[in-house]
């Protein structure tokens, strides 16, 4: 029992949540309010699947949303709009990742060969995509005219729009990559101890970089999605992706030191934040106390996942 | 018989330490070569540099006749050399067949992703090869830390496949963590391999060595001092070569009149902390330096750090001038009066890039300040150019960076942060000298010495058998985490060094 708690701890926390949110009020599991929950939960999840290569690997990515407003631009100007005569069609697609890739590799390779911490090399392209972001915001607002994108999250089938299957086909195919590529092994075995595979000529560089390119690339596929649902081009659009995300990582016990956790932890984590946030409107709690319940929540949760490691883990930073 | 493996005047000297002087060794086809020598004698450094960690700064290694060099562990595989590491180069989150060919993955993925059922296949006829029946996709964190070994083994033995002709196996200490049926199975396995390999084994315990070599080769000092066939052993020779240059000069020997006090200062009663150390007791008195000596792992430096709050889990009692001691941490020790000088000078023991005066008042500086928390510079300025004097430490000022000072100032410094208490009792050095040149080593025995003749009780764990024979009051000698030596008078009536050893491995 007790070894069970230890290792699916955070899913029992969200199988409780439901079940308390379900007693509790009679909307919470309505089937629109599942959707809703799925809906809203998304987006943060396919950030949390980038991030989570990274943690594992004990690096840290904090250019989220600077990413994710940067691929929310750049598809807003390239596709049919509102204020730009540019119109590639769906080719904005690909440029969009590209760009996400670009950037992620990009702090990849400057932490690694200028061997700066990852936080600050991330924190520092967070600014930068912000303002790349803002240099290429046109005069006014552009509306997105593409309808393939918009109908991205207007069309529904069995009450979910197609944003969903597609982030349920990313936690596929990255479950894959986590379990069976070369890739995924060693990024959890790098976050364990990286100096034994560096001495077993692993190529540890290279898939830190990649890494670090395959979230950037999850980012700006936010963007677009987050386009999608708005349906203009924003440079604020990513506001709020990255606290929800890294918290999920954490939350479901992919942890900030690394070689822990993995993409299904993290997708726990997502749920259990998307479901807390939607059960307390449901029950109507005040939204000012709603911040600080979820900050109270994750503190405790990490706290309680990790209980049984507070010996192992000796110098906290 | 032919040489397999050769090594031809290989000399490494790390900063102002010389580890390797000028050492040759051979190694024939198919047979057990045992190494035994103390604590630092370079073991462990020749060990590296046969596997391609360390590279000489001199000399030729050749692998059956031709020169070569190993500049990297991945070079010294494909000459067919494997180490086989004491258990901490396997990845524990990974499963036993990743582990197996992690340092070589050709032909284990196809379009990138892993080809499980080959894995299994390669890894199972691995397995199969040192008997250890377990499932290839195992989690290594599950094993126990036997079957880790036997799994590290294996890792090394599937160089087979690749390497065409002899191989050399490597064995760093592979016995330290198991048990004795594991110790026979690992031997096991040992002798199954020699008809294709050579093996180097080292080990800290005379009796294993005995057991499985064909040849003892003892280290001292960072010299070969003497090989010798099985067959002509002798044990007592053994013993008097490993102790080398560590012989204390008897006729200059001034024994130390000891004042020490009725009332115990720390006692120690029963005290086992799992798989460390087991049932250990001992008295310690104000003015008594007591000493412990043992080979690494022995368990002597947990000894200390139980003491001092850092260990995990123990059991047993500790009292403290009479009144029980539960101390959770280093912080409490130190509020009660127990100082600890770590074995580690450059990550435990000093701060970098700072200055000799902050390393010394970073502890109790508090207790010269103003009172409130307010430091006073001046008061512990002073202070602090006293212990300079005092201890004669070389630095053109206390402002003076203590990266920039040698290896025995930034020890004398380190040691005054624990003197600058006005609480201090019981002072524990760990290792003390380690790394310091026989003049800093001379100044330091003279410090320690005196800090005891003024009522301080000192617990040391020395790093060398002169250094406990010359300080100390009381020896105690550890072996496998258990005392295995108790010399009490050790200043009227000193043990010999071979008594020492012979307690030791």
């Amino acid at each position: 029992m007790s070894k069970l708690i230890k290792s699916q701890g955070p899913l029992l926390a969200l199988i409780g949540l439901v079940i308390l949110f379900s007693v509790f009020t009679d909307s919470f599991a309505s089937p629109s309010n599942l959707a809703a929950v799925l809906e809203a939960a998304a987006i943060p999840a396919i950030v949390a699947i980038g991030l989570t290569f990274i943690l594992m690997q004990a690096s840290i990515d904090l250019s989220v949303e600077g990413v994710a407003s940067l691929a929310n631009i750049v598809l807003s100007i390239t596709v049919a709009n509102s204020v730009t005569s540019t119109d590639i069609g769906l080719w904005a697609v690909p440029l969009v990742l590209c760009v996400g890739l670009v950037v992620g590799a990009t702090s990849g390779a400057v932490s690694i060969y200028v061997r700066m911490p990852s936080l600050i090399v991330t924190l520092g392209m967070w600014l930068t995509t912000v303002g790349l972001a803002a240099l290429l915001y046109p005069d006014r607002l552009p509306q997105i005219l593409e309808t393939r994108i918009t109908s991205l999250a207007i069309d529904k089938q069995w009450g979910l729009s197609w944003i969903v299957y597609l982030t349920f086909l990313l936690i596929i195919a990255a479950t894959l990559v986590e379990k069976h590529t070369r890739f995924g092994r060693m990024s959890r075995a790098i976050g364990e101890n990286e100096p034994v595979l560096r001495m077993s000529g692993i190529k540890v560089n290279h898939h830190k970089i990649a890494a670090f390119a395959l979230a950037g690339g999850c980012y700006a596929l936010a963007g677009i999605l987050l386009g999608a649902r708005i349906g203009v081009g924003n440079t604020q659009s990513g506001v709020g992706l990255l606290f929800p995300s890294i918290a999920a990582c954490v939350l479901g016990g992919t942890l900030l030191s690394g070689g822990r956790g993995g993409i299904r932890q993290s997708m726990i984590g997502v749920l259990i934040l998307v479901s807390l946030r939607n059960g307390l409107i449901q029950i109507g709690a005040d939204p000012l106390l709603q911040s600080a319940l979820e900050g109270a929540v994750i503190i405790v949760a990490v706290a309680g996942s990790t209980w049984h490691l507070r010996r192992k883990i000796r110098v906290i930073k | 018989m032919t040489t397999a493996f050769s090594l031809e005047g290989i000399s490494k000297r790390f900063g102002e330490v010389t580890a390797l002087d000028n050492v040759s060794l051979e190694l024939n086809e198919g047979e057990v070569l045992g190494l035994i020598g103390q604590n630092g004698s370079g073991k462990s450094t020749i060990m590296k540099v046969m596997a391609g960690l360390h590279r000489p700064d001199t000399g030729i290694i050749r692998v059956g006749g031709k020169v070569v060099q190993l500049r990297s562990p991945l070079e010294a595989a494909q000459a067919g050399i494997g180490l086989v590491h004491q258990e901490q180069s396997l990845i524990t989150s990974l499963t036993v067949a990743e582990n197996l060919f992690l340092d070589k993955p050709a032909g284990s993925t196809s379009l990138g992703f892993y080809r499980w059922a080959n894995l299994r296949d390669r890894a199972k006829h691995q397995l199969d090869k040192v008997e250890l029946d377990i499932d290839p996709f195992t989690p290594v964190s599950e094993l126990s830390f036997g079957q880790r070994q036997i799994v590290e083994l294996a890792k090394v033995l599937s160089l087979e496949e690749l390497v065409h002709g002899h191989m050399v196996i490597l064995f760093d200490e592979p016995t330290a963590v198991l048990n004795p049926p594991e110790i026979q199975a690992l031997f096991g396995q040992i002798r199954r391999i020699k008809h294709r390999s050579s093996v180097v084994f080292v080990s800290h315990r005379m009796d294993e060595i005995l057991e499985i070599s064909d040849r003892v080769y003892v280290m001292s000092d960072g010299r070969n001092v003497a090989t010798r066939d099985k067959e002509h052993v002798n044990v007592d020779e053994l013993y008097e070569l490993m102790v080398g240059k560590q012989r204390v000069n008897r006729t200059d020997r001034k024994p130390r009149e000891a004042h020490i006090g009725a009332e115990p200062a720390l006692t120690l009663k029963n005290v086992t902390v799992p798989g460390e150390i087991d049932d250990i007791s001992l008295t310690l008195a104000p003015g008594e330096i007591l000493g412990l000596i043992g080979v690494q792992g022995s368990g002597a430096e947990t000894i200390l750090r139980t003491i001092f709050g850092i260990a995990d889990e123990w059991q047993g009692k500790i009292e403290y001038f009479g009144a029980p001691l539960t101390i959770d941490s280093p912080a409490e020790a130190v509020a009660k009066g127990i100082g600890y000088l770590p074995a580690e000078r450059k990550t435990e023991g000093m701060i970098r890039n700072t200055s000799v005066s902050e390393n010394v008042a970073i502890t109790y500086g508090w207790q010269h300040g103003r009172g409130a928390g307010l430091i006073s510079r001046g008061k512990e300025r002073g202070m602090i150019e006293g212990w300079v004097r005092k201890l004669a430490i070389k630095t053109p000022s206390i402002g003076h960076r203590i990266d920039n000072l040698s290896g025995g100032n930034q020890q004398k410094v380190v040691l005054s942060k624990w003197l600058f208490g006005k609480t201090l009792k019981v002072l524990m050095l760990d290792h003390p000298t380690r790394g310091l040149d026989p003049g800093a080593r001379g100044d330091l025995f003279a410090v320690i010495r005196e800090l005891a003749d003024q009522g301080l009780a000192i617990l040391l764990v020395g790093d060398t058998l002169d250094e406990v024979l010359t300080l100390s009051d009381e020896i105690i000698v550890m072996k496998d985490g258990r005392v295995s030596a108790r010399i009490t008078d050790v200043q009227a009536a000193p043990p010999s060094e071979e008594e020492l050893v012979k307690a030791m491995v």
